[in-house]
């Protein structure tokens, strides 16, 4: 097997743990489990946006050895709620050439909603901006909490088909949570269930 | 001009007046009454022991004396910007940012007053020491409790926002500027609003006790302008120092955000 492209190594939460986790590039590892049992946490770890103990490593090189940011840029931590800091949603894109408007026709999102204020937007049009804005910023890996929790089925297939489009031409690994069993085992090549902290 | 020297008779017929506002209180069930009175009560005593404090003080001019004095001085205004803060900073930090940052502004403004502008002999002759160091400290407390206030309150409120920038990339210092600006704003305002009005709207305290003691009006604005440039200088050094100081603390070596790091609420209503 090639080396992962992520990897996490006896990894403690303040919840719970050890994990041990690998996701190949390109691959995608599902975590199901109840709500409270400890899978945001582990993402939040894997992002090093809590303390935690344990190894972590992307392309072999360990966490410690970037910056928070630095890592952070690398290992994109998509959250179940979406915040945002700026009055209108496109204020937060940067970039906003032909690929980000044909993402956001994809995701059936019209251009005027740039405009809008953050404030009048559904939670399902923030969080298909949310996961639009995580790309923008080229992850190697992404780490998703319920991504498509607010979403209509005709979005989440969208959503799940971007996400295998990175994995397959850019070799993106990805950390995918739900509770929604059969996309887990759609959309992921391993799926694990956590319990009180830990992957079973 | 003769200053018009006040008598005991003079100080009680003032106090009636907040007797009738206690007594009036009371009929309204308004619960405020007894706390009229203690609040009046206070006042009087901490303001006749200053004033034989301070008489003691003026009759012993030495450095040592107004050193601790000045020390006294910063440590009560540090224990209040940590008291008013809903959420401070737990541990030393809580006490050490506020305290820090008073000692950078209102103490170095004071001191750069006395010396260069003021210039009296010596420079830390208490008639003037005291006064300046008293104005500057009351304002600069004030206005580095409340960006401090704002600053973790704010990065309570706004976790979400602020981690939503650091998991994309963003470093701890851009992730925060905004509240930053924001929390040294709210620290400021007490005192442009101040300057804004001064004149207008009231006559400052200083300017009015120099009036009253029958100083010419011209000399007491000068007082008064060199009072106001000085509080405006240290209240916003020193709540720029705080906002650093406090919005540093709030992340780590890894540029997390450190919630932990702060107080819980005293009082979540």
């Amino acid at each position: 097997m090639s080396q992962p492209i992520l990897a996490g190594s006896g990894v403690l939460t303040v919840f719970g743990g050890p994990v041990d986790l690998e996701v190949a590039p390109g691959g995608c590892l599902g975590i199901s489990g109840e709500s409270g049992c400890g899978k945001s946490l582990l993402l939040r770890a894997i992002a090093d946006l809590d303390a935690h103990e344990g190894d972590i490593f992307l392309k072999g090189v360990e966490q410690g050895q970037l910056t928070g940011p630095g890592w952070r840029k690398k290992v994109g931590y998509l959250p179940a709620e979406s915040h945002w800091w700026l009055g209108r949603a496109g204020d937060h894109f940067s970039e906003k050439d032909e690929s980000f408007a044909k993402d956001l026709q994809r995701l059936s999102l019209s251009s005027k909603i740039l405009e809008a204020p953050m404030e009048q937007l559904s939670s399902g049009e923030r969080q298909r901006l949310a996961f639009l804005r995580l790309l923008g910023a080229q992850p190697e890996v992404l780490l998703l909490d319920e991504p498509t929790s607010n979403l209509d089925a005709r979005s989440a297939a969208v959503v799940e088909s971007m996400v295998r489009g990175l994995q397959v031409d850019r070799g993106v690994g990805v950390i995918w949570v739900g509770h929604d069993i059969e996309q887990l085992h759609r959309v992921a090549d391993r799926v694990r269930h956590m319990q009180a902290g830990v992957l079973v | 001009m003769n200053t018009l020297v006040l008598t005991s008779w003079d100080l009680v017929l003032a106090a009636l007046l907040v007797l009738a506002l206690a007594g009036t209180s009371f009929l309204l069930r308004l619960h405020v009454a007894s706390m009229i009175l203690v609040a009046a009560v206070r006042t009087t005593v901490q303001l006749l022991l200053v004033g034989l404090v301070l008489e003691t003080v003026f009759s012993h001019v030495s450095l040592l004396w107004m050193g601790g004095i000045a020390a006294v001085m910063l440590g009560v205004a540090t224990y209040e910007v940590r008291a008013r803060q809903k959420r401070g900073f737990s541990g030393a930090w809580g006490v050490g940012v506020g305290g820090v940052s008073m000692l950078l502004s209102a103490f170095c403004v004071t001191v750069f007053s006395l010396q260069l502008v003021v210039q009296p002999t010596p420079w830390f002759d208490p008639r003037y020491a005291i006064p300046l160091l008293g104005m500057m400290t009351g304002n600069t407390m004030t206005g580095v409790a409340l960006g401090l206030d704002r600053l973790s309150e704010g990065a309570w409120r706004d976790r979400g926002r602020i981690e939503a920038r650091l998991s994309l990339g963003h470093s701890a210092k851009e992730s925060i500027a905004a509240l930053q600006q924001d929390a040294v704003r709210t620290g400021l305002v007490p005192i442009i609003n101040a300057m804004a009005a001064a004149g207008l709207v009231s006559l400052p305290g200083m300017m009015t006790g120099q009036i009253l003691a029958g100083n010419p009006p011209g000399e007491a604005v000068k007082y008064q302008v060199l009072i106001m440039f000085m509080i405006a200088a240290g209240t916003g050094f020193g709540v720029i120092a705080a906002v650093q100081l406090g919005g540093r603390r709030m992340f780590d070596e890894r540029a997390r955000l450190r919630l932990d790091r702060l107080s819980p609420a005293d009082d979540l209503t």
